[in-house]
């Protein structure tokens, strides 16, 4: 089947089999890698995109679901010329990452998260992050980094 | 793994969509949320011929409360019902069942249709159908009929839906006036499946005593669960402490939790108990504020 959606503003067409999912569609089809597929069945969070602004996990949605509809992948937070959204800032200044793994999910988690609490507490976070798995840091720094990012994003001193 | 190969068939209304699992038979299933079918296709646990997805039947993507009753459609999401405005004042019980289920991803995809359809022990959607007595409508070959929670639910994922059969529409009565609600959970992390959990909602009359007490289990046997031997010996009780203690205490004969590795049966007898406690405490507490 020929499905075509948006992907990070960009309308994007593949050719795929009904049984793939989107995750698999951005990785294998439109060469966007940075989703990362850990689990593959909805616990990890690796795989998180934003569908039509909300988080969803990429490996729970078949490719043909999404059609005609707006994908926002880790690859579409930056700005064109490069320049980090304050989110990818702040888990690089707070060290909210090691091996990197899992980062596109907490980011795109996060990223719903501020858009919808730009003043979220830590339990807050914490609560909301609930649904992401990381193995290297403990999720401290995570935690910071996304406190340090909606400081910055409400412009606060 | 990946699911393997199936046929995806897209209806765009609820008549079109009964006709193509009619047609398929019963190698088709339906999807909704996906957030249980897509993990065990992709384990294999479930290997449909065909899928077929309701997210592109308009008329069933609705969730608002028409007076007294949570009307949610078979594609209403968590996530449309915990936005509903004054929901939490008008049922915590649902409110707080809601943002336990899962997370913010999970819940921003799943739907209470499927929940209930799926019919897992330790879900919240078929606690709350349960424990407010409320009912769905199925759609059919044969036509429509409503089926009441009592009549539901048969077994570990298993309804009294038919095959052929589509849930269509959710209605949870919300009970007016004195009353308080909560549900509450032992989990091992915030949106893993609970251990144990209940749901209370408590009706105080005039006179201090409980007009209407309902309590509801998850996780403890092969499906949701009310405790009727709880709820008999609060109603037209005082709800003091001593009485939510011997109510809570009487769950106990009729629950029968399996071990697992996040607990023995034991362990989960008594977090059961444990969270039946706090979560009748919380309704009576909150009847008794709403009366002041």
């Amino acid at each position: 089947m020929d499905v075509t959606l948006s992907v990070n503003g960009v309308s994007r067409t593949a050719s795929v089999e009904p049984r793939i999912t989107l995750a698999d569609v951005l990785r294998d089809e439109l060469g966007l890698t940075g989703t990362h597929v850990g689990c593959e069945h909805g616990v990890c969070g690796a795989c998180t995109v934003l569908l039509d602004g909300r988080s969803v996990r990429s490996c729970l949605l078949f490719a043909v679901q999404a059609a005609g509809q707006e994908v926002t992948t880790v690859e579409g937070l930056a700005a064109a010329d490069g320049t980090l959204h304050p989110l990818q800032k702040a888990f690089h200044d707070a060290h909210g990452l090691q091996c990197g793994f899992c980062t596109p999910g907490f980011l795109m988690a996060a990223r719903e998260l501020l858009d919808e609490n730009p003043s979220p507490t830590e339990s807050e976070v914490r609560t909301w992050l609930s649904g992401n798995l990381c193995r290297c840091t403990g999720y401290q720094n995570i935690v910071d980094a996304v406190l340090l990012a909606a400081e910055r994003m409400r412009g606060a001193p | 793994m990946k699911p393997a190969a199936f046929e995806y068939l897209a209806p765009r209304s609820v008549e079109e969509a009964v006709a193509l699992l009619a047609e398929r038979g019963e190698d088709a299933k339906v999807i909704a949320g996906g957030q249980s079918l897509v993990p065990m296709m992709a384990f294999r646990l479930a290997t449909p011929a065909a899928l077929v997805d309701l997210n592109g039947v308009s008329e069933l993507d609705h969730a608002r409360v028409d007076r007294d009753t949570l009307v949610l459609g078979a594609t209403a999401r968590h996530r449309s019902v915990q936005e509903l405005a004054g929901l939490r004042e008008r049922c915590a019980m649902v409110a707080e069942a809601v943002g336990l289920i899962g997370h913010p991803p999970i819940r921003n995809r799943g739907t209470a249709g499927g929940s209930i359809a799926h019919a897992d022990p330790a879900a919240e959607w078929p606690a709350l159908l349960l424990a407010l007595d409320g009912e769905v409508d199925a759609m059919g070959p044969g036509g429509r009929r409503t089926i009441a929670a009592a009549d539901l639910f048969r077994t570990y994922f298993t309804t009294a839906l038919a095959p052929d059969e589509i849930l269509t529409e959710v209605r949870l009565p919300l009970p007016a006036g004195a009353v308080g609600s909560a549900f509450v959970e032992v989990a091992q992390r915030h949106g893993d499946f609970a251990v144990a959990g209940a749901g209370a909602l408590m009706i105080v009359a005039d006179d201090g005593s409980v007009a209407d007490a309902r309590l509801v289990l998850i996780g403890v046997r092969d499906t949701a669960v009310r405790s009727v031997a709880a709820e008999t010996i609060l109603r037209g009780a005082s709800p003091t402490d001593p009485v939510l203690d011997d109510a809570t205490n009487a769950i106990r004969s009729e629950i029968d939790p399996v071990s697992d590795v996040h607990g023995s049966s034991a362990y989960r007898r008594r977090v059961a108990i444990a969270v039946a406690r706090r979560a009748v405490t919380l309704a009576r507490d909150r009847a008794h504020a709403a009366v002041a």
